[in-house]
């Protein structure tokens, strides 16, 4: 009943979900904010995901090394960001149509290499939870902060980490400025191009440590389509989050959280219909969308190729 | 504001759209045998997802495979197929496509082609069809329809889930409350309180067939409230049964052998062998008969199997159990109570 929302086990398990199924959004979602600010839409997310989850899983399989497979994964989601660039800023590809490109090919590719590659579903020994003796003890709190894997701690340190890159470093000011004023940063001798190719790629390394997060750290198998539009919730999510990290973190939170309750309010018997409960998260998340949209103000130059006037 | 709104339709589409679909693909086992005398019987297959998902398709495409090796290898019956249709329309095309490539039997694998079908059967009057999983023939006379008694094995799964529990309180995953799977999970539940009447079932609808992630984060959230023993259905189950394994707590599995995903916490899964049906239907077809009839597999004719895991630390207490509730069902004397 509603009542028993409100125990303590639940509630540590609420929220120690919550944590944890952010941690795909984050990553993906932080990467994406850094390439939506620089004014390239990315729509590829999830297709770098897929390819990121199988390259992690793949490797962390034939090989055992889990780092090596997180590093396989980042190098493959900066090949797809690489490629990414080349067509949106190099050929002005529109970049909508251009990440739905990226994305199939991601969701094809990885289900080919997973068919010819491994054949059935497998698992691995991924990313095991760190207990830090001390925290990890404390009721509650230990559970839901501090005995989690090392990818989901990540996943919250990059948050101050791109709000300092961002707002408060030379790169950051460039980032920004070539997202908002192309050609003012240019004749100020930024090179816009130099800038977008690094916000891409390093968006596409993000979107493969996300991928990899799911593959080796919180589900340990590979299935085909298993992020299942998990990236395209995180381009989501940076409109949510107002293309601001910590705003990004505040949306990728909501969202999990709610995801968290409806699967305990279903696990507890409370009366309410399957097909509400797992709506939800997209509902409310909507509704929070709408409410604070007016406020929103995209980077100016989102999605327009730059052009040097000659 | 008009391109932000596009823009988020544009997400919001795709995310519905993948939360349950995957990309297609058509391809065909290698013809590894010499071809026997004689037209191979031709059986094309559509399904929802893929051959290898250790649940709902792979069950299908295992029975194809099986009835293929009794019947003498591709030369003797040749199998096609298409996965990971989950768009209907894509699935519609690939059905018409293989009736117009003259398959003497078609299978639209799953209860979402039902409509699509009724309207492409009538155009091909002299291909056989066959749905499931369903009842329903739409009295056209060139449609079979099957379907599998899920609640048995639920039943039985049940039964043994509530034995071996401690803590009394068992979990379930489940996709989307509807057909095969809201039948596992309605006769897994009776099964658990028909020996322990104060058991308490906790069942999960994720709401998706596809969401590892958050099928997975629902077994944890099962462990959490106290579940020791753990079952659920569908393709997305495999994060689940990870979950279940780091938890060590049991699991059951259905649709296939789940076994070699966790071989410490997997006691038993029920395994659907469509080939029971198959076999009647491709013996029909060669009869003359093209459909008007609907099948279905069970614990008692042999299309249901309990298949227990040998490396389960309880596989052979429970198969013991296991035996006198199958043999109950067969005969009769259990009835499962539906809702």
């Amino acid at each position: 009943m509603i009542s028993d929302l409100f125990s303590f086990t639940v509630l540590v398990g609420i929220l120690a979900s919550g944590i944890r199924l952010a941690t795909p959004y984050l990553y993906a979602a932080i990467g994406e904010t850094f390439s939506q600010r620089s004014g390239v839409l990315n729509l590829g997310v999830e297709g770098q995901m897929l390819l990121g989850a199988f390259a992690a899983f793949y490797v962390t399989l034939t090989t055992e090394n889990l780092w090596l497979g997180v590093l396989t994964a980042m190098f493959v989601g900066a090949l797809m960001g690489l490629a990414m660039a080349y067509v949106t800023v190099n050929l002005h590809a529109e970049q909508g149509i251009s990440g739905i490109g990226f994305f199939l090919f991601g969701l094809g590719m990885s289900d080919l290499l997973f068919q010819k590659l491994l054949g059935t579903v497998e698992t691995v020994r991924g990313f095991p939870e760190i207990y830090i003796p001390g925290l990890s003890d404390i009721p509650g709190i230990g559970e839901i902060f501090f005995s989690q894997n090392v990818l989901v701690y990540g996943a919250y340190l990059l948050v101050p980490i791109a709000w300092f890159v961002l707002n408060k470093t030379t790169l950051g000011l460039k980032i920004r400025s070539v997202g908002e004023n192309p050609d003012a940063a240019d004749s100020l001798g930024v090179s816009v191009i130099r800038v977008r190719y690094f916000t891409i790629i390093l968006g596409g390394t993000l979107s493969g440590i996300a991928g990899a997060s799911l593959s080796i750290a919180l589900l340990n198998v590979f299935q085909q389509n298993m992020t299942s539009g998990l990236g395209f919730i995180a381009v989501a999510l940076v409109y949510f989050g107002a293309w601001r990290p910590v705003g990004v973190l505040g949306g990728a939170l909501l969202f999990s959280m709610i995801n968290s309750l409806q699967l305990w309010i279903q696990v507890l018997g409370i009366n309410v219909k399957s097909e509400f409960a797992v709506m939800m998260p997209y509902v409310l998340t909507i509704l929070v969308l709408v409410a604070t949209v007016s406020r929103v103000r995209a980077p100016a130059a989102l999605t327009k190729p730059f052009e040097r006037e000659s | 504001m008009k391109k932000f709104v596009w823009f988020l339709s544009l997400i919001l589409t795709f995310t519905l759209m993948l939360s349950a679909c995957g990309v297609a693909a058509t391809e065909a086992p290698a013809p590894t045998q010499a071809p026997a005398t004689g037209e191979p019987f031709r059986v094309a297959v559509v399904m929802p997802s893929a051959i290898n998902d250790l649940a709902f398709s792979q069950s299908m495409y295992d029975a194809l495979v099986r009835v293929q090796t009794e019947m003498g290898g591709a030369g003797a019956f040749e199998i096609k197929y298409s996965e990971n249709m989950f768009v209907v329309d894509d699935a519609a095309a690939a059905i018409r496509d293989y009736a117009s490539q003259g398959f003497d039997l078609v299978i639209a694998h799953g209860s979402q082609y039902g409509s699509s079908l009724q309207e492409i059967a009538p155009d091909f009057p002299e291909t056989s069809f066959a749905w499931g999983t369903t009842v329903d023939t739409f009295g056209l006379p060139n449609v079979f329809a099957y379907e599998a008694a899920s609640q048995e094995g639920g039943f039985v799964n049940g039964v043994l889930a509530a034995t071996l529990s401690e803590s009394n309180i068992l979990g379930v995953v489940g996709p989307i409350e509807t057909g095969d799977a809201k039948l596992y999970v309605d006769g897994f539940k009776a099964g658990a309180t028909s020996v322990k009447p104060d058991a308490q079932v906790n069942v999960n609808y994720i709401g998706s067939f596809s969401d590892v992630a958050l099928a997975s984060e629902a077994a944890t959230t099962h462990v959490s409230a106290g579940a020791d023993v753990l079952t659920g259905t569908a393709q997305m189950v495999v994060g689940a049964i990870g979950k279940a394994e780091e938890a060590d707590v049991l699991w059951f599995g259905t649709q296939s052998n789940q076994a070699s995903l966790a071989p410490s916490i997997v006691v038993a899964s029920q395994v659907y062998h469509w080939e029971v049906v198959l076999n009647q239907m491709i013996a029909k077809i060669k009869a003359g008969t093209l459909g008007g009839e609907a099948f279905v597999i069970n614990l008692a004719n042999g299309g249901e199997v309990i298949e227990f895991n040998p490396e389960s630390r309880v596989a052979a207490d429970a198969q013991g159990m296991a035996q006198e509730t199958i043999q109950g069902i067969i005969d009769g004397t259990i009835k499962i109570p539906l809702p």
